[in-house]
């Protein structure tokens, strides 16, 4: 168990140091030259030596990378090329904005999918099973920001009944935040409910077919009882795992959301700085991007081991 | 197999969604109504009717020639970000589990180190330093596939390995790049043409949001997503342009899902008997 848990983080670690390189390599050391990225074309060699000075571009390379890898550690994530604002205060704030978006289609995606997957398994032979697995195939081919656009046409533009975009924090005005965040929450939750619903079936059906089912049924449990009792825990291990990689396609998934109701959040952030060439935001905003993945991904393993203590008592593989 | 194939129902609609986004695809190159390009002016934001299906947009382009146009835009970067993929993705699962263990175990991490980039993410940085484009689009995709097609053929290829004719070739003393070309990589074919067409459905899913994003096809070559992106300005206008991209996009990755899933149903049981 320690041995298994020792080995998970420093994995991470490793995933971390590496990645952060690639991400270095690919954004400083492949444009030539981020100064001249960010000043045009048409800046003055002085202009462009300045700006190198004054950001350290001139230093080695190496230097470079750990300066900014040991900066990110305390997260000093330095100033804007193009805005000379510092990025780290940006980037909470828009953090926190992302942050509700995500927890909010987790949850409308669990609520979802978890009774209807359990549900079309159960009833994997009725009308009502077929047509739950054939709307989850469909709702898997359904971009989340073209959800988005189908809701706003329905409920803002037809309906009139919520905004078609925009944001307020919750501390503004509670009632417009939850008014505002509706519509975004549900196309991310609702298109990661669909992928999530199959999952949750084919777990289920999993489980059903095991022999500790048939042996509570045996012993006079009603199939939903059996399920409930026995069956639900190890349907959640490979329900536990998908959710932990739904969860970053979510943080990636905000980033297009966020376009498409205008949401101020990271995905926004960092769109901007593409369209500015601001370097630095989408190397720092990319490299957050990347360690929330790593890190919920570490944590689903950890999770992992919570609930099946085959895995604590196994060997390591 | 073709009867089991075409026996099995989610095959066959997945295969004749892909057979008409490809004859509409191959259609657009000698016959479109009008010029999907073309602006005018005199007919803006038309509704639908009989000399302009699907209407016209906000510069008087005929909606139906773009969507025609556009399934070019999503199957060609469906092809090369698949075949991007492939390349990589295919030898790196065959020499994977072909090689020693400590060759095979940083090839994997590093493939699931990848997985950490997801086509959004690589397309940004890609357009942050090249500037938007089809090929950065292109390229990030196929990137970003790379780690599941390795993964997939990874585990066949370990299930190849311990046949006896691979062995029997080992024995005959076939070097190792013969057996992974003559027996290996065969034999792993139909893992292949599974994985192929549900990364094909992934890649058009993340085309038509890059485009979406304006991190893909430029203006004015139509594409989807961005067919989308003009649509939504104008959602309290004429929402109706946004069905006509909307329903192209889901039904085009639709397709390819159910084509793959057919495949898979058909094909793999096959190796699972050789185990």
């Amino acid at each position: 168990m320690t041995l298994r848990l020792l080995l998970r983080t420093g994995a991470l670690l490793v995933s971390l140091a590496v990645s952060s390189a690639a991400v270095f390599a690919f954004m400083a050391v492949l444009p030539g030259d981020p100064a001249r990225v960010a000043l045009g074309v048409n800046a003055s060699d002085a202009a462009v030596a300045a700006m190198r000075t004054q950001y350290g571009l001139d230093r080695p390379l190496l230097t470079q990378y750990v300066d900014w890898a040991t900066h990110l550690v305390r997260f000093d994530l330095g100033t804007s090329y193009v805005s000379k604002a510092e990025i780290g205060p940006q980037v909470l704030d828009r953090f926190q904005v992302s942050l509700w978006l995500v927890v909010v289609s987790m949850l409308i995606a669990v609520i979802v999918a978890v009774p209807l997957g359990t549900l079309a398994a159960v009833r994997h032979r009725s009308a009502l099973g077929v047509v739950v697995t054939a709307v989850s195939q469909v709702g898997v081919a359904i971009p989340a920001f073209l959800a988005g656009i189908a809701l706003v046409t329905v409920f803002a533009v037809m309906l009139r009944w919520l905004p078609a975009n925009g944001w307020t924090p919750p501390s503004a005005d509670p009632a417009m935040f939850v008014k505002q965040l509706i519509l975004p929450a549900l196309s991310l939750g609702a298109v990661q409910g669909a992928v999530l619903t199959r999952y949750v079936r084919s777990a289920v059906l999993d489980v059903l077919r095991e022999d500790y089912i048939r042996t509570a049924r045996a012993k006079g449990l009603t199939p939903v009882r059996a399920l409930v009792r026995h069956g639900l825990r190890n349907a959640a291990i490979p329900v536990v795992t998908v959710l932990g990689l739904q969860l970053a396609t979510l943080l990636i998934g905000a980033v297009v959301i966020e376009r498409v109701f205008v949401i101020p959040g990271l995905g926004s952030l960092l769109l901007d700085a593409v369209r500015t060439r601001d370097l630095i935001v989408v190397q720092d905003v990319v490299m957050l991007l990347v360690l929330a993945v790593l890190v919920v991904n570490y944590l689903v393993d950890l999770l992992y081991l919570a609930i099946d203590p085959r895995l604590r008592t196994g060997e390591v593989r | 197999m073709r009867a089991r194939l075409f026996a099995h129902p989610g095959f066959v609609v997945g295969a004749v969604i892909v057979g008409a986004v490809v004859l509409m695809a191959a259609v657009s190159y000698v016959w479109t109504p009008y010029d999907p390009t073309f602006v005018d002016a005199s007919s803006r934001l038309l509704s639908p009717s009989w000399s302009h299906p699907f209407g016209t947009d906000k510069f008087g382009r005929d909606v139906f020639s773009q969507i025609l146009m556009g399934s070019r835009t999503t199957l060609f970067v469906g092809f090369v970000a698949v075949g991007v993929a492939a390349a990589v993705g295919v030898p790196l699962g065959i020499v994977s589990a072909m090689a020693p263990r400590y060759v095979d175990e940083p090839l994997m991490r590093g493939s699931d180190l990848l997985l950490a980039f997801p086509a959004l993410l690589l397309a940004i940085m890609f357009s942050a330093v090249y500037g938007a484009s089809t090929l950065t689009a292109m390229v990030a995709i196929g990137i970003a596939s790379i780690p599941s097609f390795a993964r997939v053929i990874r585990s066949g290829a370990l299930q190849v390995m311990r046949q006896e004719y691979v062995l029997a070739a080992r024995v005959a003393g076939r070097g190792p790049v013969a057996v992974g070309v003559r027996h290996v990589l065969p034999n792993v074919a139909s893992l292949v043409i599974v994985q192929a067409s549900v990364s094909f459905a992934i890649a058009v899913l993340a085309e038509a949001a890059l485009s979406y994003l304006g991190l893909g096809t430029p203006p004015p070559t139509p594409s989807w997503g961005r067919m989308l992106q003009e649509s939504q300005e104008l959602l309290f206008v004429a929402p109706r342009l946004s069905v006509f991209p909307g329903a192209a996009i889901a039904l085009a990755v639709l397709g390819f899902n159910l084509l793959g899933d057919g495949l898979r149903d058909v094909l793999d049981p096959r190796l699972e008997d050789q185990r």
